[in-house]
């Protein structure tokens, strides 16, 4: 059964993926991308990490999306992408790709046995991150909310309108 | 019982499919997907290591990383919208002026 569930979720995830790739529109990249977080979300229930599960679900296949998707419509783009250089890119993209799942594997290779099973005793319950949150990592939270609050004025900054003078 | 490598190597995997639309893909906000996905192989990778140490801090690395993720997507898109604005179109090779 989980191996059902694991090997379904990271079909659909890669196949997203590879639909986003592939789709010529942004709207449907941005829909496939929405299946592709939402199957990463049912990984990282997989993987004992509930409360991240809804996070990635709630934040990322939600929120992040939805924003993407709101500036697709604003843009509105009709005219796809040109095709000159494209033969270029493709060929620069696909040997750094290979290159660099040679050298990834080769990182972690020694190690691929000792990382054990999922099961086992969980580590991952909203409580426990709760206790963390506000105990061990307090500052790094603080910062966040001082990063959010930073990010949020500057984007509401960036995109007014000036006023005509 | 799925063994932990399996993650891993689907967040590797994840990981080099983000590169290759990075490299492939010439219009911005779909660079910037790209960029999202990367993020995502590495919030996978963080999991899965956390599963293997059996300690919830990486989990606590990866609630950061997905909120550093929802600000930065906030103001990249809104520097794409001014882009758009000024130079009527979001491709990558339109934009090689330092000042617009």
């Amino acid at each position: 059964m989980g191996y059902f569930l694991f090997f379904l979720l990271a079909f659909i995830c890669v196949g997203s993926v590879l639909g986003m790739i592939l789709s010529k529109n942004q709207a449907h990249s941005a829909l496939f991308l929405v299946l592709a977080f939402a199957s990463l979300g049912g990984l990282f229930g997989l993987l004992d990490a509930p409360f991240i599960a809804a996070v990635q679900i709630i934040i990322y296949a939600g929120a992040i999306m939805v924003l993407f998707i709101f500036v697709i419509m604003m843009i509105n783009l009709e005219q796809g992408i040109s095709p000159e250089r494209k033969k270029w890119t493709l060929g620069l993209a696909g040997v750094l790709a290979v290159f660099l799942l040679i050298e990834l594997i080769l990182a972690i290779r020694g190690s691929w046995g000792d990382l054990g099973t999922t099961g086992g005793e969980s580590i991952g319950s909203p409580t426990e991150l709760g206790r963390l949150l506000f105990t061990d990592y307090l500052y790094p939270f603080e910062i966040t909310s001082v990063l959010i609050i930073a990010a949020l004025v500057g984007a509401i900054v960036l995109v007014k309108r000036k006023e005509k003078e | 019982m799925i063994p932990v490598s399996y993650f891993f190597i689907l967040s590797i995997l994840l990981f080099v499919l983000g590169i290759i639309a990075f490299f492939i893909k010439r219009d911005l906000i779909t660079m910037f997907m790209a960029v999202e996905i990367m993020l995502n192989a590495a919030n996978l990778a963080f999991i899965a290591l956390a599963k293997a140490a059996g300690s919830p801090a990486g989990q606590v690395i990866v609630f950061f990383v997905i909120t550093v993720a929802a600000a930065e997507a906030a103001v990249g898109l809104a520097i794409i919208m001014l882009v758009f604005r000024q130079k009527k179109s979001i491709k990558a090779e339109d934009m090689r002026l330092m000042k617009g």
